[in-house]
């Protein structure tokens, strides 16, 4: 027998297997496909305080065994969500789930969690830091240790929920900011988010995005995102959520042995709308290949 | 969805007509396209169902790019995956008995599927298509076999009515309008007709099913994305102005 259980710092998931923020909606289009309780859980898009439109269109660019999006965290808002998507998606979805957070400033940040952290559903916070700071010169908050950790001690201070800070892979020392992150109090850590990329047209000679660059996900990005997760395992003690780049069973199983308890998909989920049910189908399989009786037990194995 | 080909022949020097077998039955609407996924390409290719029935379904394409030439050079009997039965598809019932349906370079094919169904709903629908030149025609001779009254103009008189398919529309008797093709020519028709009709739009797609927001347009009522709540949208919501 293979068990898929692990534990998220008091979330506990029948298996490791995620959707990420941004790459499932509210989960109502894939619930149309499959029933999503055979998730572990899942993360929804990335929430902001007031509703954005986000970026002008072409916000989608493909690239070599990957994708380009500069969507710009289009969604309804917080108040929308808690008063029209979470009731909308008890119909569908019975697991606690993931409240990915987004903002532009410490202010914003906190009034956002805090009015996720009262919703019964919500079992988490993800606080995505790669959203730029409106009174920090626009950098984002995720690229300098300090800014990490400002947003993380404040969302803290309001958060009854576990809260893990979802890193920005753009950045020279991904261990520093992770460290930083568990010193202001994160309860774990997420990474990674897409990767700052570009296209150009050939014919027009402009870039494909109408805002010029946007963020790189899919295959092509795992093995930075595996590289990340070891990194990071190795400079925290919290638990993580590895994602970046996994479409099969194996790239989960991968991501575990490098320091990851859950493993979150993304883009996979655009092209396959199956491909989280295929993973946790044939987790087992592989896990039997492999010799592997507990999954919880591989966590980190990958490390000396 | 697996689907098997069963031809993939060309009609012109860069358009192509795909037949497919395969499980049609999530397909509710003419102008519902297919998210189709092909070898060596990460994201699905968005392609609009020309026509289809219980057995299988027609895709007509243009190579434009890697993707499309992809596509052209795969044999019958291979197979595809596709993700059916995406968007909304025209209204038939919004239309009146005398609609037009204006169809500009490879927005043609949706009005193939459209044009059966209009005349199954017992409406007397007539077809103006838009095209570079006489070399580039294609599907025309399926609408004829249709019986339904077929104007034709191209940029260069080469056939029909020289000029752009707007030209004509004056010379045309019709209720309501149905149009698909590149956005001048959409924008040309909103212009003209001060909003009135159905209008089927175009985005890049990431997922094609309404999860990642890669879509969205605003119009009169919000945001809507293309592949969900589109690609058919009336000419009253969108703010083309
Ligand atoms: C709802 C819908 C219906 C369509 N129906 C048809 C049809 O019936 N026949 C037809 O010939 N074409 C149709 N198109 C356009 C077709 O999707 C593109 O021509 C095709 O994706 C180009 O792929 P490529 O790899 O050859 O080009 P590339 O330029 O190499 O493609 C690169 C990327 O851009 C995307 N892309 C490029 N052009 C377009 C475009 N115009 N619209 C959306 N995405 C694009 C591709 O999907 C791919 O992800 C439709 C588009 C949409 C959105
Ligand atoms: C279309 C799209 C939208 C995304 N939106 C968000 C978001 O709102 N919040 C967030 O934290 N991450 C967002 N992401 C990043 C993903 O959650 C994930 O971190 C990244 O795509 C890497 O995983 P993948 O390679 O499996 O896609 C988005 C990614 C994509 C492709
Ligand atoms: S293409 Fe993903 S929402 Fe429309």
């Amino acid at each position: 027998m293979t068990d898929l259980r692990v534990s998220l710092a008091g979330l506990e998931l029948d298996n490791p297997v995620i959707p990420a923020s941004g790459c499932f909606g509210y989960g109502k289009e894939f619930a149309a496909y499959y029933d999503i309780n055979l998730l572990g859980s899942f993360s929804f898009k990335g929430t902001t305080l007031e509703k954005r439109f986000g970026n002008p269109t072409p916000r989608i660019a493909e690239t070599p065994d990957g994708m380009l999006n500069s969507v710009g965290l289009q969604n309804p808002g917080v108040r929308h969500v808690i008063d029209v998507e979470l009731p909308e998606m008890r119909a569908y979805f019975r697991k606690p789930v993931i409240a990915n957070v987004s903002g532009f400033s410490i202010d914003e940040y906190v009034e956002t969690c805090r009015l996720l952290d009262g919703q019964e559903q919500v079992g988490l916070i993800e606080v995505n830091i790669s959203c730029p700071n409106v009174h920090g010169g626009g950098m984002a908050f995720g690229t300098d240790p300090a800014s990490a950790a400002a947003v993380t001690r404040a969302v803290k201070a309001v958060a009854k929920k576990p809260v893990y800070i979802k890193l920005s892979p753009n950045v020279t020392d991904i261990a520093a900011i992770a460290k930083a992150c568990e010193a202001a109090g994160a309860d774990g850590i997420s990474l990674i988010n897409t990767l700052l990329g570009m296209r150009v047209d050939l014919r027009t000679r402009r870039p494909v995005l109408a805002n010029r660059m946007g963020g790189l996900s899919g295959p092509a990005v795992l093995p930075v995102a595996l590289r990340m997760v070891y990194q990071v395992w190795e400079a925290v003690k919290l638990p993580i959520m590895g994602m970046g780049g996994v479409t099969t069973a194996r790239d989960v199983i991968e991501m575990m042995l490098c320091g990851a308890t859950a493993v979150q998909v993304g883009a996979a989920n655009l092209v396959n709308p199956y491909a989280c049910r295929e993973i946790i189908e044939q987790l087992p399989v592989e896990m039997e290949k492999l010799g592997i009786g507990s999954l919880s037990e591989i966590i980190g194995g990958a490390h000396a | 969805m697996n689907f098997t080909i069963t031809t993939n022949e060309r009609l012109t020097e860069m358009v192509w007509r795909m037949t497919l077998r395969g499980d049609t039955s999530t397909l509710t609407a003419p102008g519902q396209f297919v998210q189709v996924s092909l070898p060596g390409f990460f994201l699905r290719r968005p392609i609009s169902v020309c026509d289809w029935d219980g057995e299988g379904l027609t895709l007509v394409y243009k190579v434009v790019g890697q993707g499309t030439a992809a596509m052209a050079s795969l044999q019958p009997g291979e197979h595809l995956d596709l993700l059916t039965g995406l968007g909304n598809g025209f209204r038939v019932e919004a239309c009146g008995e005398r609609p037009l349906l204006i169809g500009g370079g490879v927005g043609l094919p949706p009005m193939l599927g459209l044009c059966r169904a209009l005349l199954r709903a017992g409406k007397r629908p007539r077809l103006l298509a838009g095209f570079g030149k006489a070399a580039e025609c294609f599907l025309l001779a399926d609408f004829e076999t249709l019986g339904v009254p077929v104007t034709v103009t191209t940029l260069d008189g080469s056939r029909g009515l020289r000029g752009v398919a707007t030209d004509a529309m004056p010379l045309l008797d019709f209720d309501s309008l149905c149009a698909c093709g590149p956005l001048p020519m959409l924008r040309a028709v909103w212009r003209q007709t001060g909003g009135r009709g159905q209008y089927s739009l175009e985005e890049r797609m990431g997922c094609g099913f309404g999860a990642c927001m890669g879509c969205s347009i605003q119009t009169r009522g919000g945001s809507r994305r293309v592949c969900k709540e589109g690609p058919v949208f009336d000419g009253m919501e969108l703010m083309w102005e």
